[in-house]
Parts: structure tokens; C-alpha cells; sequence
């Protein structure tokens, strides 16, 4: 604990904020939101910013599909079609899963976990929001000037094939940079709050599994993204001096370019799912009003993907003609990621052992991240398996692998916080029923869109195809009517949480009669969180220690229990 | 044989088909297996475990045994695994010595075929029952070359070789794709690979060196052109990614650098095999070499056919 945040318990700070007010309320003004020092409004600002980028990488998606409706021509040519793909990948990877679940749900939510006033820099946590938004910017900038139709890997000497695209990819690596740095000072910054501001009485024991795998995701963005401005200096380098790096008419070698490139991304696929776990294990632990079982395993599992995260980059290459040796190595490597990640899966199915489950809308999202992510674990086992990669290496098997670990697992976790943390943030209900209808949907549809192919990559459907054999039509028109089934999901989503905001009754402290420690203090929280520091005295998840008080769902009927 | 395709599958057409069939049915099996117990439980402890008034939830205890053991069971699934597949691997990795060997050159977008006899061909043409190895390069960028009937596919990258080999186990034809992506016409670098009987091979190689019997000089050199020269050079005045070959002959042309050359027979085979040495002003540099792909006796029916281009 620092000094100054145990100083007040009241009044106002220096700007004319009122520290006992509604968060939303406390100030007014555009200025009370661009300059805001508040970690609440800031993730707010972040989820907005993400779910903007959310709902365009979605319509870049279903471009993509409609085209591959059918075999040719649907809707566009090849080259537009390459540039929709590009689009759809970098700004799902680079402006939502990476930032969506850290900038704003551990934004808001990881310092009332740890009963603090704010993270431990507010004013670096406002940059690095703005530094998002200048990144994002220039990404797109350059992505729509250049014309990039890369892919999102940006793979040598493709990529430098002509001046446009090569100015392109460098500005755009620059880009990438510049959201990576962002990510670089919230990571930072959560480590510090993590470290310093955890509210007496919640000692490393009782911190919540999010937290966890926020202190994890955050060393990885810390340890991971300046290996990214080392390639964008190479980058530079090649192209102002002339020097042979990855480009083979300069002499350069241009899978050394694909080792950098995935020495970060490899990482950030970890950024982009620990967070999402971390989620599960909240919504998990209060839906089943239970402690998740083996806590102290499934807090390690995420400094073990962490960790791991950094020694298994080049299994994206087996078939890239690196020497056997190395081969075999990462083959190895890759294998000891499914033991964290089964111990999740294995500890999370025993907490719903003799818990009290209720089927609410965030659990659902929960509940579909278990099935979605075992089987996105699973047929990573297939790729791993070196013989049997070959074959399914860049065939739409690995499309459908990773849609069903990261949209599966890290957008299965978004949605579910957002729904689990909505009241909390805005203090306003939703309409459950539709909530629940539009989860059905995006699970329904998910598989359809991704199971179908699995089939067509392990028949040899190669991907990034802007046409493809007759042998294929069908199970293409399959996945396609699929997207349509998650596009109209996430917009009643979209509609629940629009009504909601402005229609929805106000939401009690604890709706979901939780008994972590977020949940204990207003709806939607006053500006200093907690009218006094939370004394902390039980785990987050310890529904036997809990007081009926502090369990109360504050609905005044019973809900049945 | 041909093992007919199966639902998860394409056709087995070699060596390799049968043990990697054998390898992905296990991990299959095995993984519809955990998902089964794992979903199941869970569905089950859902169901059993809803919400009921006055049911409290039982505290969280511990239970080392079990953690621990599905912390080691998977360890030793993942080493039988890991086993499985570097030893597939390794067999795919070392072709035998007594191999036909196949010069394979890619570009954006096309393939070439080269045999020992020197014949080329755009689509692969193999032996059957024989161990064939492909000696890959790459002109301008990374490309991949993936059968799936033999479950065989390595990256062609530009400034090296790669090789892989395989031995087709039946007569036919199959797919051969582009796996790594390239740019525009990524996918339309699809061909054929035709298996044949080694009588019907040697047949093949002997025809396809130099013009196809009964054909003069100047229709090769059209031929040679509709497979390599015309998704960028049009014959009707058009520009398409490079000039057009209407009229061409004897022209005076402006490069980039400012010098003005004379189209002749020496700037037609300098163009073919070294594009970049002169780049005519207002177009990209990307017209890839053919060095390699294109012999003596090629280039000279292309510049014949050029000649005639009115
Ligand atoms: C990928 C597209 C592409 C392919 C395939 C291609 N070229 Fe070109 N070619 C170009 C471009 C672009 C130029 C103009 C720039 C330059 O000079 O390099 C060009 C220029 C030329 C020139 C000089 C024309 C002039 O007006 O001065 C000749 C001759 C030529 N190509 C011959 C061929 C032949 C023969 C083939 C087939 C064996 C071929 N090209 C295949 C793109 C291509
Ligand atoms: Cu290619």
C-alpha cells in the first residue's frame, strides 16, 4: 500500500472530481472523459475503441466468407479479396484480441479486484490508451494507402515486392509497434498495481485468477513487443541501406523474417488467450458459487503459458526447410503447451462439481469457451504432431484451429465479461432471455462457420484461396452460411447492450450474487471504487465465508436461490 | 491402389498416405475421446449441479492425487505423440538415393517441371511405384508446393533449394496447390499431377523435349507463350501487367533509366533471363526470370513467335 491511498476516504480530488460519486457522474464534459485519470472511464473509452474494431474486423470476416460462397467470382476479385483477409487479420490481432480483454476489462475490473483507487500510474494508463489510438490509426492509414495484401504474418520477400506495399509494411510494422507499446505501458503498469496496490489482507494467495493471468499476460507484453521494434529496425535498415536481411535479392534470408515475425506474434497468441481464461475463471467460480478447484494450479498454468509462450515460435515453420534438429525441438516444445492449458480445462470442469450452477447469459459464454477451446487444444495436438503437420500446414485446418481458440476462447471470454461485468460498469440490467438467445446463436453459428472447415483443410482445402476446386463448394457454403448465423448473433448482442444502456432497470450492487470483491461496493462503482479500503480477511471465491450480506443479489424476490 | 477419399480425408496415392492416415485416426480417436469425457462430465455436472433453492454449493477442497495425475497422464500421451510423428517425419525428410530427380521452379503464378532429359513440362508428370524427388526453387517470393493425395508439402523459397520426395502408389490423377500465399492469383497456381506407368513416362519425357512432333518452330514458341507469357503480356495491343507483344518487334522502347533500346533477338532473351537488367518505363519491375525454366531452344521459338506478332 502506498501512502496516498490509504490517506482519504472521502471529499474531492484536485480536479474537481467528486470521489464519492458515480464514476459516470463524478465529472462532466467531453474534457472529463479525454483527460479522464479514472481506470473506469479509460476502459470504458478502450471498449468502445475495441468493439468498433471488433465490429469492422467482423465485416471484413463476412466479406471474406461471401466471397468464398461460391466457386470464382461472388462479389469482388482476387485482389480486393486478398486485401479483405489482410484487413480482417490485422485489426482482430493487432486492435482487438490484443488489447480487447487487458485494456478494458483488466482496465476496470483489475483494480477493484485488488480493492485500489486507481492502477498505480493513472496518467501513463490515459497514455497508453491514447497511444493505442494513434497506432490503430496509423495502421489503418497505411493499411488502406498501401494497400496491403500481405496477410496479416506480412511474410518476406512477398511483402517487399513492390515500393508501395514495402513502404507499406514498414509503416505499418511501425504501427504494430506503436500498439505494442501501448501495450508495453499497461502491462507495466498492471505489474506495479499488482505489486503495490493490493488492499490489506489480499496477500498472492487471494488474488483472483484474472489477476493472475493479467500479472501474466502482462510480462509477455513487457518481454515480447521489443522484439518487434528490432524487426522494424531491420526492416528499416534493408530498405534505406541497402543491406541483405530478409529480402533474397539483396543476399538476405527470407524465413529469417518469418523467425522474427512469430518470436513476437508466438507470445502475443498467449496475450491474446491468458486474459480470456482469466475470465472464464471469474465467471466460472461465481456462476458455480465455488472456489475454482486447484486454484493454485490454474494461477501457475498461466505463468506456464507465459513462459512457454517464448520457446515455441517456430512450430509455425515445420515445413519451412529448417533443419531437422530444430524441427524436433519445437515439435517437443509445442506438446508441453497442452499441459497448462489441459489443467485449466480439467480444473474448471471439477469446479462445477457439486457447485450451484445457474445458466446465466455470461456463464453460457463460459460454458461455450470450455467446449470451443477443448476443441481448438485438441486438433493443436494434430499440429503438433510433426508428420501429420505437413499435410495440414496453411490448409484451412489451421484457420479453424486458431478461429477456435481465439474466437472460441479469447472472444468467448470478451463477451462473457462484458456481460458478467456490464452491471458492474454501467449499472444498468440486461435483457437476459436475449442475451442468452444471441450466445446460443454465435455458438451455433460459430461451429457451423468452423467445423466445416476442419473437414475442407484436412481434404487439402488450402487457405488464403480466392477460388477453389469443385470439391470443395459445399463445405464452403457451409461455413459461409455459418458466418451469417454469428453476424446476427453479435448484433442482438449489440442490441441487448444498446437497449440496455439506455432503457435497462439499474442494476443492484451485486446482481449475480458474487462474492468477489468487485462486486462488494456500488453499481456503477463511485469514483474512488471503495468508500473505504476493503479490509480483506477471505478468498474471492470463498462462498462458505461470505456473510448472507455480502452474497445479497439485491433483487428483492427470490430468484430462485 | 487408390484408397478412395474418405470423409476427413483425400485420396492415399503414396508411401506416405497409409501411415499418416494410420497417425491422424489415432490422434482423432483419441482426442474425440477426451472431448467426450471432458464435455460430458461437464454437461453432466451442469445438469446435476443446477441451481436449486436452498442447495448451497460444496466448498472447493483439494485433491492432490488427482491433480496430479491429469498434470502426468497427458505428459506421457504427448510423448507417444511426439514419437509418432518425428518418425513420420524423419522417413518424409531423407528421400533414397536411387530417386528420379525433378527440378521444380515456381514463380508468381505458375509452376515448372523440369526432367533430367531436360523436358519441362506445367503440370508434374511421375512415374509410378518410384521414389521421386523435387529440387525446388523459387524465382521471386515464398511459395509451397502441397499434394494432398500424397500428403507431402515444403515452402519453395527464393534464394535456396528445398527438396522433398515421395513415391506414388498408384496410377491417376490428383491436386497440386500453392499452400503459401503470394499475392493476387495465389490460387489460380493449381495444377495436375498425372501418375503413369514407367513405359507411358518414358514416352512423355521423350516427346516433350524440343517441339511437340508436327509442330513448326513459331507455333511451339505460341504454345510456350499461353503457358508462361500471357497472364502479363497481351498479343491484341492491350497492357496488361507488362507491354503487349503486338507490334514489338524492331520497336524502339524507353527504359526507366532514360536509354533507348531496339527490341532485337539479344533484348528479348536478356528480358527473359534477366528482367530487371532493363525495365521499360511506366511498368512495375516484376516480370520474374525464366532462367532455368526456359532453354535455348525455348527462347528461340518465343523470339520466333514474337517476330510474328502483328
Ligand atoms: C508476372 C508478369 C510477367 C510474366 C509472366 C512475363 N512478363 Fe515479360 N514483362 C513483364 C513486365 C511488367 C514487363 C515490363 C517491365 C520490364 O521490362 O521488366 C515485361 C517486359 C518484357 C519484355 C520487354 C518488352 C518491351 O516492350 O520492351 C519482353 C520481351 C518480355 N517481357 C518477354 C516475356 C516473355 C517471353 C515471357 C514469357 C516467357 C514473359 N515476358 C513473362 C511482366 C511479365
Ligand atoms: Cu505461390
Amino acid at each position: 500500500m502506498t501512502a496516498s491511498n490509504i490517506a482519504t476516504s472521502g471529499g474531492h480530488d484536485g480536479h474537481g472530481v467528486d470521489l464519492n460519486a458515480n464514476y459516470l457522474k463524478a465529472a462532466s464534459g467531453w474534457r472529463s472523459w479525454v483527460f479522464t485519470l479514472d481506470h473506469k472511464r479509460i476502459g470504458m473509452m478502450y471498449l468502445a475503441a475495441v468493439s468498433l474494431a471488433f465490429l469492422a474486423g467482423g465485416v471484413f470476416a463476412l466479406l471474406v466468407r461471401l466471397e468464398l460462397m461460391s466457386m470464382g467470382r461472388t462479389i469482388m476479385g482476387p485482389e480486393m479479396y486478398n486485401k479483405m483477409f489482410t484487413l480482417h487479420g490485422l485489426i482482430m490481432v493487432f486492435l482487438f484480441i490484443i488489447p480487447a480483454i487487458p485494456g478494458s476489462l483488466a482496465n476496470f475490473i483489475l483494480p477493484m479486484q485488488l480493492g485500489a483507487k486507481d492502477v498505480a500510474f493513472p496518467k501513463l494508463n490515459l497514455l497508453s490508451f491514447w497511444v493505442y489510438c494513434v497506432g490503430a490509426i496509423f495502421a489503418l492509414i497505411s493499411i488502406v494507402y498501401g494497400a496491403v495484401d500481405t496477410g496479416w504474418t506480412f511474410y518476406t520477400p512477398y511483402s517487399l515486392t513492390n515500393p508501395q506495399a514495402q513502404t507499406a509494411v514498414i509503416s505499418l510494422v511501425l504501427g504494430a509497434f506503436i500498439l505494442g507499446f501501448s501495450s508495453i505501458l499497461t502491462g507495466l503498469n498492471f505489474i506495479v498495481t499488482i505489486h503495490t496496490l493490493r488492499a490489506p489482507g489480499l496477500t498472492w494467495k487471494r488474488l483472483p485468477l484474472f489477476v493472475w493471468a493479467t500479472y501474466a499476460t502482462s510480462i509477455i507484453q513487457v518481454l515480447a513487443t521489443p522484439v518487434l521494434a528490432i524487426t522494424l529496425l531491420l526492416l528499416v535498415f534493408e530498405r534505406i541501406f541497402g543491406l541483405g536481411i530478409f529480402d533474397p535479392r539483396l543476399g538476405g534470408d527470407p524465413v529469417l523474417f518469418q523467425h522474427f515475425f512469430w518470436f513476437y506474434s508466438h507470445p502475443a497468441v498467449y496475450i491474446m488467450i491468458v486474459p480470456g481464461m482469466g475470465v472464464i475463471s471469474e465467471i466460472i467460480a461465481t456462476f458455480s458459487r465455488r472456489a475454482i478447484f486447484g486454484y493454485f494450479a490454474v494461477a501457475m498454468s498461466s505463468l506456464a503459458l507465459a513462459l512457454l509462450g517464448f520457446l515455441v515460435w517456430a512450430h509455425h515453420m515445420f515445413v519451412a526447410g529448417m533443419s531437422e534438429f530444430a524441427t524436433m525441438l519445437f515439435s517437443a516444445l509445442t506438446f508441453l503447451v497442452a499441459i497448462p492449458s489441459g489443467v485449466k480445462v480439467f480444473n474448471w470442469t471439477a469446479t462445477l462439481y457439486k457447485g450451484s450452477i445457474s445458466l446465466a447469459p455470461p456463464m453460457l459464454y463460459a460454458l461455450a469457451f470450455l467446449f470451443l477451446f477443448t476443441i481448438g487444444g485438441l486438433t493443436g495436438l494434430f499440429l503438433g504432431t510433426l508428420s501429420v503437420d505437413i499435410h495440414l500446414h496453411d490448409t484451412y485446418f489451421v484457420v479453424a484451429h486458431f478461429h477456435y481458440v481465439m474466437m472460441g476462447g479469447t472472444v468467448m471470454g470478451f463477451f462473457g465479461g462484458v456481460l458478467y461485468w456490464w452491471p458492474k460498469m454501467l449499472g444498468k440490467l440486461y435483457n437476459v432471455k436475449w442475451a442468452s438467445i444471441s450466445a446460443g446463436l454465435i455458438f451455433v453459428g460459430f461451429n457451423v462457420t468452423f467445423l466445416s472447415q476442419f473437414i475442407m483443410g484436412s481434404r487439402g482445402m488450402p487457405r488464403r484461396y480466392y477460388d477453389y476446386l469443385p470439391q470443395f463448394e459445399l463445405l464452403h457454403r457451409v461455413s459461409t452460411v455459418g458466418s451469417w448465423i454469428i453476424g446476427l448473433g453479435v448484433m442482438i448482442t449489440v442490441g441487448v447492450l444498446i437497449v440496455s444502456l439506455f432503457k435497462g432497470k439499474a442494476a443492484p450492487p451485486n446482481p449475480w450474487g458474487s462474492a468477489a470483491l468487485e462486486w462488494q461496493t456500488e453499481s456503477p462503482p463511485i469514483a474512488q471504487n471503495f468508500a473505504e479500503t476493503p479490509i480483506i480477511t477471505r478468498g474471492p471465491y470463498d462462498y462458505h465465508l461470505a456473510t448472507k450480506a455480502e452474497l445479497y443479489d439485491g433483487f428483492p424476490t427470490q430468484r430462485g436461490g | 491402389m487408390t484408397q478412395e477419399p474418405t470423409f476427413q480425408l483425400p485420396p492415399a496415392m503414396s508411401t506416405f498416405a497409409a501411415r499418416y492416415d494410420e497417425t491422424y485416426y489415432f490422434i482423432y480417436w483419441l482426442s474425440v475421446l477426451l472431448f467426450v469425457g471432458i464435455i460430458g462430465a461437464a454437461a453432466y455436472f451442469v445438469w446435476k449441479y443446477r441451481r436449486r433453492p436452498g442447495v448451497d454449493a460444496e466448498p472447493t477442497g483439494h485433491n492432490a492425487i488427482l491433480e496430479a495425475s491429469w498434470t502426468i497422464a497427458p505428459i506421457i500421451i504427448l510423448a507417444v505423440m511426439f514419437h509418432v510423428g518425428f518418425r513420420g517425419y524423419l522417413d518424409m525428410a531423407i528421400a533414397p538415393g536411387n530417386a528420379l530427380e525433378v527440378r521444380v521452379r515456381a514463380w508468381q503464378w505458375g509452376w515448372d517441371f523440369e526432367y533430367p532429359n531436360g523436358a519441362h513440362s506445367n503440370d508434374l508428370k511421375v512415374p509410378v511405384n518410384k521414389p521421386v524427388k523435387l529440387i525446388m526453387s523459387s524465382n521471386d517470393v515464398i511459395h509451397s508446393l502441397f499434394v494432398p493425395a500424397f500428403r507431402i508439402k515444403k515452402d519453395v523459397v527464393p534464394g535456396m533449394y528445398t527438396t522433398v520426395w515421395f513415391e506414388a502408389t498408384s496410377t491417376g490423377e490428383t491436386d497440386l496447390f500453392c499452400a503459401e500465399y503470394c499475392g493476387k492469383d495465389h490460387s489460380a497456381m493449381m495444377r495436375k499431377v498425372f501418375i503413369v506407368t514407367d513405359d507411358e513416362f518414358q514416352k512423355f519425357l521423350e516427346e516433350s523435349s524440343g517441339p511437340p512432333s508436327g509442330m513448326s518452330t513459331e507455333d511451339w514458341g505460341k504454345k510456350i507463350y499461353g503457358e508462361k507469357c500471357k497472364s502479363c503480356h497481351s498479343l491484341d495491343g492491350s497492357k496488361v501487367i507488362g507491354p503487349t507483344f503486338k507490334h514489338v518487334w524492331g520497336e524502339m522502347v524507353t527504359m526507366t533509366n532514360g536509354e533507348i533500346v531496339k527490341v532485337d533477338e539479344n533484348y528479348v532473351r536478356e528480358s527473359i533471363l534477366d528482367p530487371l537488367a532493363k525495365v521499360v518505363a511506366g511498368y512495375p519491375p516484376v516480370m520474374p526470370t525464366f532462367k532455368g525454366t526456359l532453354g535455348d531452344k525455348e527462347i528461340d521459338a518465343l523470339i520466333k513467335f514474337i517476330q510474328t506478332v502483328k
